[in-house]
Parts: structure tokens; C-alpha cells; sequence
């Protein structure tokens, strides 16, 4: 049989190839009827640079590698070397589909390292950004899943709406993407009339052209042949597996960090936790849909209920002053000197602190030792855990599927590799 | 809730609980490095607490944790508990975050790690989640968790020589060390 050896070692070869210097993959058997397909860094289907090596007999995945690190910045380094101040604008960078969302949480956490309180007017404006950032977010996961399996209609639908939501952006914060909107204690300006008429003007909109996908969508022959019963999950795995935010729900567990322990003023709001029982790629996608229309009852209630008031806390020696008055007053100058080069040096501790991102649970660790830099700063991201869950999903699916999985699992790597 | 946790805790391993700390209304329960794989599985287990979920796993580096020279002291703030010098046989940290569903709370655990042989056991067999967490970790601290299947670096190359988020790894990095690709 020396066509046979001759073929193991051609294979091995292209093996070897296959496997360069970051990577080891493990094949226990070699083959003939065994290939390893090597997918991304660069790969539209990945959303970003997500690599997979996937091992297929025929077109069925047996087995599946995911390799990270190809967008490692070294964020959690930087944070300590930066004040708390400082880090906030690169948080714009991990989930950049979603930054208010992680300006948020930031902000979260830092107040409760230091034992600061936003005022409530900023605590509603913190939640209007965070919802329509997770409308952003899911309005883009989407749209991409929906191209991924051959509906290019709906990402260009999505991308509109997007748009919409980037103007809003563009008047809430002054930034269209990289916002950097919230302060430690409260946020950089103040919600005016002219934006709260363009949100209220967007989210009496934003319903219809909802309705436009669902019906370009929710019963759509092709679109249900790719994703129902493809990548099943149950709940009971992805609680094992650490599956989080609508991945998670998707599966029929019910755990949403505004409810499991509420932040800023969700527990004034009224809205549902959307959970699917199915755990396949339609059920996730389902919850996506549902959760923005979610969105939008927040987004209208915290409109109802904003109160006037301040929108930063009144603590001169942990909050930056007005800037008007820093060019005015002696003393807000002298503050301002303070807080931007020496930090707000909160008390010696740790805490962890999380919000229900758009991804699912973002948290931030931080440990303080009384200086104006953290000692550590650790990002839990939700994509990360989610994409660990990603080669025990795709296992005895066909290849074409995986990026249907991807797409409906939404990771978005600049946040799953920090 | 969390007066529970600590009497269950002490009751089932006495002596194994070094520290019971609070601060921001946040518990930490300090644990012995060989214990911390029965501590998570009774705290998973019980039908009580039921933590059956690991939200996350990370380390740090207490290298000079004491020390405040750097900092540009302004403002001189003075607080209350002075941050105390760390030997080197604790000189590095790894911490679990745990997340009960059923009652709506969370614990942290923490393990110190000597400093020369960093080595932890792994969690792997009772949270499966922890595959990712602990490698992380690995990757960025070289802290190698005992009993785990796949100890692999995951976001910097396999040849990499260095621990990033050790204290003593420059912020800049090291010049020269991360290799280009072969042709």
C-alpha cells in the first residue's frame, strides 16, 4: 500500500503547513477522510479577526479550535498605568458596536470603587444610551447574521437604522462612534430638548421598520432552513460553558443582570427579560428582535420619567468640575489640576462590578491600593465567554452552518481579545 | 445571604478559610490553594447556595502592592488602611467570581500563589468554563493550574517568553520579542 503511506504523508505535510508557530492542532488520526480547514483571521463571515480551525469528515464538523489574540491591545496593562480617568475613552474600543454601553459599566464600576453616586438625571441619561446602544448592537448582529445566510437586504435595512442611531449619538454626545460619554459621576453634557426630540422621533419610528424585518425575516423559507435546529444549545450547557446575555436566554434561562441585581434606575423601569426555549440560532435571533422592541419600552419610560437636576455629582475632590468654571474659579481650577494628573485615588479595596451590556454580562474587576492608577483592572466580556462556547456548538454540524452559529453568537473581537 | 455563605463555608472546611473580607458590600472568602477545587464544587452543590455559575477567573500580581512612590500625591489623601507589603510566597492572586442564579447573589474566592513556583490546582472538573478563564490567566501571569487538559497560552504566541501583566514586565514591552511571522 505505498499510495496510501505516500497520500499520510502528503497530508501531514499540508498539516504542517496549516499549523504554524501559534498554533498546535491535535489530530489524533490523520486521515484520509479527515480535514482541517483553517478559517479567518481574515474572513467575513468571522466578524472581525476570529480564527477557527475546523476539522470536517465530508461536510460535518467533528471538531473545531478557535485561536484569539489577533486583536490583543493589551487594554488591562494599560489600565494600570493610566489614571481612571484615562481609561474610560479606551473602553470605546472593546465593543465598539455598543461603546456607551461599556462607558457605562466603566463608570459603573469606578463609582463603586470610590463610593460615588451619579445624580439621577445622569443615571436616566445613562440608561437611554445604554438601550439604544444595545439597539445599535442588535440591529448589527442582525443584519450580519441575516447576510451571512444569504439576506443581504436586511444588513443594508439594519445599516439605515444604524445610522439614525448614529445621529442621536452625534447629538447626545458630540461623537458619532467612539463616544466616551460618561464621567466618573455623571456624563460629559446634559441630554438637550433637540435630542430628546430625536431619540422620541426615533423611537416612534424604529417599531415600523422593526416590523419591516420580522416580515422580511420571521417566516422566510430560506432564512428558516439555515437557522432552526442549527447550533442547539440547552441552557443546562450554557450555564456550564458560561454562555451569556441573549446567547444565553436563547437556551430558556432567565438571568439578565438588570434584574438579577438592578443598576442605576432599572428597577423604576418596567420591561420583560425575553428568553426563547429552543437554543438554536433562530431562537437567538428571536430574542435579539425582542429585546430591542424591550429597548424601546425603556428608552420611552426614561423619557417619561427623566427628572431636571444636575447631571454630575457634587463631589469637587473625586468629580471633575464645570469646565466653564475652571476658567473662572480658582479653586475648580485647582480640582481640575489635581483630579486629571494625580487621579481619584479611591480607598484601598476590590470590587467587582457588572452590567447587562449588549453582549451580555460586562463586568469590571478592579483592585485599588489607594493610588490614582488601579492595581488591576480585569475585563470579563461577554464575547469571550460566549465564543467559548462556539466549538461545542458547531460539533456535527455542516461547515455551512458555522457561520450561521457565528453570526447568530455575535462575538465582536475587539472585546473578546482586550 | 452573605452571613450564610460564610457560616456554611466555615462549617464544612474550619480551618481552610483564611479571610472572610467585606468592602462595598462585596463578600471575598480567602481559601487555602489546595482546597479551592472542594470549595467550589460544595459551594455549586449545595442545594442552598447552588453557585452554578462561573462568571469569571483572573489573576494578579501583588508585586510591591505596598508601595506608593510612584504615585504623584497631589491631593494627599490619606486613608484609613494603608496597603501592606506582600511576601513573596503570596505574591500572586487568582480570583473567582461565582453567581448563583437561584438567589439572585455572588461570591468571590481568592487563592494566594507563591511567587517562585506559580502553580494553582484547576476548577476545570467542576465548571467547565473555566477551560478559557484559566488559560487566560496562565497567558498573562504564568500561573499553571494543576489538572488542567489544554494549558495553552491564548492571546500571545506559544513561544512567547514573557508574562505581560506581571508587575515586573514593562509597559512598553520587550523589544524584539514577539517574532514576525515565518515566509
Amino acid at each position: 500500500m505505498s499510495t496510501s503511506s505516500e497520500n499520510k504523508r502528503e497530508i501531514s505535510q499540508i498539516l504542517k503547513v496549516l499549523e504554524d508557530r501559534d498554533t498546535n492542532v491535535v489530530v489524533d488520526d490523520p486521515l484520509e477522510n479527515y480535514m482541517v480547514l483553517n478559517m479567518g483571521p481574515q474572513h467575513p463571515a468571522t466578524h472581525g479577526v476570529l480564527r477557527l480551525l475546523v476539522k470536517l469528515e465530508g461536510e460535518t464538523v467533528v471538531d473545531c479550535i478557535p485561536e484569539m489574540g489577533y486583536l490583543h491591545r493589551g487594554y488591562e496593562k494599560i489600565a494600570e498605568a493610566s489614571t481612571y480617568m484615562e481609561f474610560i475613552p479606551h473602553t470605546d474600543r472593546l465593543d465598539y458596536i455598543s461603546p456607551i454601553a461599556n462607558n457605562v459599566a466603566i463608570a459603573l464600576a469606578i463609582e463603586k470603587l470610590a463610593g460615588i453616586e451619579a445624580p439621577p438625571r445622569a443615571q436616566y441619561i445613562r440608561v437611554i444610551g445604554a438601550e439604544l446602544a444595545r439597539i445599535s448592537s442588535h440591529l448589527m448582529a442582525i443584519g450580519a447574521m441575516a447576510m451571512d445566510v444569504g439576506a443581504m437586504t436586511v444588513f443594508l435595512w439594519a445599516f439605515r437604522e444604524r445610522e439614525k442611531l448614529y445621529d442621536v449619538f452625534d447629538l447626545l454626545t458630540g461623537v458619532r462612534f467612539t463616544t466616551s460619554y460618561t464621567r466618573i459621576g455623571g456624563v460629559a453634557q446634559d441630554m438637550t430638548d433637540e435630542t430628546k426630540a430625536a431619540i422620541e422621533k426615533f423611537i416612534d419610528e424604529f417599531p415600523i421598520h422593526h416590523h419591516e424585518i420580522e416580515k422580511m425575516l420571521n417566516r422566510n423559507r430560506i432564512f428558516l432552513d439555515r437557522t432552526v435546529g442549527v447550533g442547539v444549545i440547552n441552557g443546562e450547557t450554557g450555564l456550564e460553558v458560561g454562555l451569556t446575555g441573549a446567547t444565553l436566554r436563547a437556551s430558556g434561562v432567565e438571568h439578565d443582570i438588570r434584574t438579577f441585581s438592578p443598576y442605576l434606575v432599572y428597577d423604576l423601569l418596567s420591561f420583560d427579560v425575553i428568553t426563547e426555549n429552543d437554543g438554536d440560532c433562530f431562537a437567538r435571533y428571536m430574542v435579539r428582535m425582542r429585546e430591542m422592541l424591550e429597548s424601546v419600552k425603556i428608552v420611552r419610560q426614561a423619557l417619561d420619567k427623566i427628572p431636571q437636576g444636575p447631571i454630575k455629582a457634587d463631589m469637587p475632590k473625586k468629580v471633575l468640575p464645570k469646565k466653564e468654571r475652571i476658567y473662572t474659579k480658582m479653586e475648580e481650577l485647582i480640582h481640575d489640576f489635581v483630579l486629571v494628573n494625580d487621579g481619584i485615588n479611591p480607598e484601598p479595596g476590590e470590587i467587582y462590578s457588572a452590567i447587562e451590556g449588549s453582549k451580555g454580562e460586562l463586568g469590571f474587576y478592579i483592585k485599588s491600593n489607594g493610588s490614582g492608577r488601579p492595581w488591576r483592572l480585569k475585563i470579563r466580556s461577554p464575547s469571550f465567554c460566549n465564543l467559548q462556547a462556539l466549538p461545542l456548538i458547531v460539533k456535527g454540524q455542516m461547515i455551512s452552518d458555522v457561520v450561521a452559529i457565528i453570526g447568530s453568537i455575535d462575538p465582536i473581537m475587539g472585546e473578546a481579545d482586550k | 445571604m452573605k452571613e450564610k455563605i460564610e457560616e456554611k463555608l466555615r462549617a464544612a472546611f474550619g480551618e481552610d478559610i483564611l479571610a472572610v473580607a467585606e468592602h462595598r458590600g462585596e463578600l471575598t472568602v480567602g481559601v487555602k490553594r489546595d482546597r479551592i477545587a472542594d470549595v467550589c464544587r460544595f459551594l455549586k452543590e449545595d442545594p442552598e447556595l447552588s453557585f452554578n455559575y462561573l462568571s469569571d477567573i483572573c489573576g494578579s500580581d501583588m508585586l510591591d502592592f505596598e508601595d506608593l512612590s510612584s504615585r504623584k500625591s497631589y491631593l494627599a489623601v490619606e486613608h484609613e488602611h494603608r496597603p501592606e507589603p506582600v511576601p513573596n510566597e503570596e505574591r500572586f492572586e487568582v480570583i473567582y467570581n461565582m453567581i448563583s442564579l437561584k438567589n439572585k447573589s455572588r461570591v468571590r474566592l481568592k487563592v494566594k500563589v507563591d511567587g517562585e513556583s506559580p502553580v494553582c490546582p484547576s476548577v476545570i472538573s467542576v465548571y467547565k468554563s473555566a477551560d478559557w478563564y484559566e488559560r487566560e490567566t496562565y497567558d498573562m501571569f504564568g500561573i499553571t493550574f494543576e489538572g488542567h487538559p489544554d494549558m495553552r497560552r491564548i492571546y500571545m504566541p506559544e513561544e512567547y517568553e514573557y508574562y505581560p501583566l506581571r508587575k515586573d514586565f514593562p509597559l512598553m514591552g520587550v523589544p524584539g520579542s514577539i517574532p514576525l511571522p515565518r515566509k
